[in-house]
């Protein structure tokens, strides 16, 4: 049985998770209807087979560098770190990744499981969008028909990137229950899916969700913490020394850290939503005020009430809107090897401003999360320290919303 | 934890019997669903004893849930509008204890394990045996992760009802049967949860079946709605559930007010009752 308390290390240290049963720690595991049991039990021997097969690998590895642009560099931001006046602050430019996104490494890998699993159907979920982009684009470039749940909320304050789905050939669901963001648009997905398990692969676009999905989406995404070390080894000549990255349901996060947990030397830094402030319902900051419970099939920390009902989250950012995180995260938070934090939407929409006009990138609101603690943070460190930041997107997608709110608050005046 | 069935444990109990007088009578099981506190607590506890006159043989009481990914568009909604009239748990055990010292029927929740567990699984248990409720029915609780409720159900004489699906492989089909208490519950469609009006095809083989592995009632539900799939089914299985057809029928009446939902539920449900011989 689970322990409450802080749990042992696995013999083969923090990496060596998830165990059969998905678990990490206590975390993770699968709480699913019946009905999905079978189809995440295929999945799981079907990712298990792929593994060891290298010519999975292998193609996988062709698309990564023929069609996403892999591997993506690693920048100096020389002026964002004038600016903060200390540690040495680097991006890893997963905003450079074909669809702009990091989600792209999780659906080519995703959609080549569903083809060997002969499934021609895909759904997904989407929050910013990034992840319906990056499963559309995909199941173009397969041939496989794909619906996406979005929540309506997010279709309106992430149109850009509907309009993307729709032109590669995607259905677009806007969801109307609930909360109409992310969360309710995985509810949406998952009841789908319990009616067509048989031909339908769910790319669910987070490490969020049952067993084997947290521990699938990770792999896929580790690809980013690899070249993060081989890039740091060959033009620094060393490990960083912090790596942050912005927390939503986690898979940039987890995959620039699961590489780099048995790096003990470097700090690893997850920032989440801290929202308009600190009270329920402002925020969706799950490992920073929730509390372990079970969502969407595993368990975590999350925000809910005493009864077990998900709690209204809010962010400025579409794709950090969730009242839960993956369970690797709640692992990592309870051993102490991820330190977790948040930034209020005020800090992020300022971190996008100076991102945007000291370096030239609009970074994704997402992504401006992590950058806002890191400008705070370099600040503080010496500047023989080196700080790399996942850029897990770009932010193309916000600029429309990020004018519509800063017109709101500034009557129009800001530029 | 690994059990070895016992039909006639104390955690079956009074299901057990509630099936044998059947049984004695050559009736089927009628188990209605309903959702508490649509759209409020007093309605349902009107509509619990409506159901018991009518000849309800067990209840399924459904506990709101904000993220239910098992059930259709009807209990999805069910579940939204009894939370937003101020649903809670102090509230739906108060209610259930005066409902199970009112009817003959024994009441199980119908609740997802999120809910269980952020209780605690210990004062859930005990919470839910002391309100009298005859056992727990958990749609996202699958056998892997189940040790610890069954143990803790086992231990207050409460029945842990298990489902199985048509996706479901025959070897687990069986370990799932083997593992139910009070009695198994045989989705008849991959889906969620929803009015059918056809029977799907298999069914009657998969019951017949699924009957030969297990000692307990097999119980057969998504998508019954109407007396002909009931006496279909009581051809068959031990019994037919109807869930999101009374909860439709529930939301309907609503503006009637408790004795008007109580009523309308009463005639409509005592039909298919008839037909489950
Ligand atoms: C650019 C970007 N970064 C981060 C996220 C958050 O997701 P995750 O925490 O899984 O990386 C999203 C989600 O949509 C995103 O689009």
């Amino acid at each position: 049985m689970p322990s409450p308390l802080s749990p042992p290390l696995p013999p083969g240290g923090i990496s060596q998770v998830p165990d059969i049963h998905g678990r990490f720690g206590r975390f993770g595991g699968r709480y699913v209807p019946e009905t999905l049991s079978a189809a995440l039990d295929q999945l799981q021997a079907a990712y298990d087979e792929a593994r060891s097969d290298p010519s999975f690998q292998a193609e996988l590895d062709q698309l990564l560098a023929a069609f996403v642009g892999r591997p993506t560099p690693l920048l100096f931001a020389k002026r964002l770190t004038e600016y903060a006046g200390g540690a040495q602050i680097w991006f890893k430019r997963e905003d450079l990744s074909h669809t702009g996104a990091h989600k792209i490494n999780n659906t080519l890998g995703q959609g080549l499981l569903a083809m060997r699993m002969g499934k021609k159907r895909i759904i997904a979920e989407t929050g910013a969008g990034q992840h319906g982009v990056a499963t559309a684009t995909a199941c173009a470039r397969f041939g496989l028909d794909c619906v996406v749940y979005m929540g309506s909320e997010d279709v309106r304050r992430q149109e850009p990137n509907v309009r993307s789905m729709r032109m590669m050939g995607a259905e677009v669901r806007p969801v109307e229950s609930g909360s109409r963001t992310l969360r309710d648009a995985i509810n949406e997905a998952m009841r789908d899916w319990m009616g067509s398990v048989e031909t339908t692969h769910y790319i669910i676009g987070s490490v969020v969700g049952p067993h084997p999905f947290p521990r699938i989406v990770r792999d896929f995404q580790s690809v980013i913490g690899k070249e993060t070390l081989v890039f740091c080894k060959k033009e620094l000549g060393r490990d960083p020394d912090c790596v942050v990255a912005c927390v939503g349901g986690g898979s940039n996060a987890a995959g620039m850290f699961y590489p780099l947990v048995e790096h003990k030397g470097i700090r690893l830094v997850g920032v989440e939503a801290g929202g308009r402030s600190a009270k329920p319902g402002d925020h969706a900051a799950s490992l920073s005020y929730g509390n372990a419970g079970i969502l969407h099939g595993s368990l975590s920390y999350v925000l809910q009430d005493p009864d077990g009902q998900t709690a209204d989250v809010h962010s400025v950012s579409a794709g950090l809107d969730y009242p839960g995180v993956g369970p690797e995260h709640a692992w990592w938070h309870d051993t102490k090897r991820v330190e977790y934090t948040s930034v209020t939407d005020a800090e992020a929409l300022d971190a996008f401003d100076l991102v945007a006009r000291r370096e030239g990138i609009l970074p994704a609101l997402e992504t401006s999360h992590a950058l806002a603690w890191t400008v705070k943070e370099a600040a503080r460190r010496p500047k023989e320290e080196v700080i790399v930041v996942c850029m897990s997107g770009r932010g193309d997608k916000d600029a429309a919303e990020i004018a519509r709110l800063r017109s709101l608050e500034n009557g129009g005046a800001h530029a | 934890m690994t059990s070895h069935h016992d039909p006639m444990s104390q955690a079956a109990k009074p299901l057990a019997a509630t099936f044998a007088a059947l049984a004695k009578d050559g009736r089927k099981a009628l188990a209605p669903f309903v959702t508490a506190g649509d759209p409020d607590l007093d309605t349902t506890l009107a509509v619990l004893e409506a159901l018991d006159r009518a000849g309800a043989a067990v209840c399924e009481l459904g506990v709101p849930y904000s993220d239910p990914i098992a059930d259709g568009p009807v209990i999805q909604a069910s579940y939204t509008r009894a939370l937003a009239a101020g649903f809670t748990l102090e509230k739906f055990f108060e209610m259930v204890r005066k409902a199970t010292g009112r009817v003959k029927m024994p009441i199980l929740a119908m609740v997802s394990y999120s809910i269980i567990y952020r209780r605690g699984i210990d004062r859930f248990v005990d919470d839910a045996a002391a309100a009298g409720l005859a056992g727990l029915v958990v749609p996202d609780l699958p056998l892997e992760e189940s040790d610890v409720l069954d143990a803790t159900c086992k231990g207050a004489s409460l029945a842990l009802v298990r489902l199985v699906t048509p996706t479901t492989p025959p070897e687990r089909a069986a370990e799932i049967a083997r593992r139910s208490t009070g009695f198994l519950y045989c989705v008849s469609v991959a889906g969620v949860t929803g009015a059918r009006t056809d029977l799907p095809e298999g069914l009657v083989e998969r019951v017949t079946w699924l009957r030969t592995k297990t000692d307990v009632p097999v119980l057969v539900g998504f998508g019954v709605s109407t007396p002909e799939q009931v006496k279909l089914l009581s051809g068959v299985a031990d019994g037919a559930i109807v869930g999101s057809a009374l909860v439709r029928r529930v939301g309907e009446l609503a503006a009637e007010g408790p004795e008007g939902v109580a009523k309308g539920v009463e005639n409509w449900l005592a039909d298919l009752v008839k037909a489950a011989t």
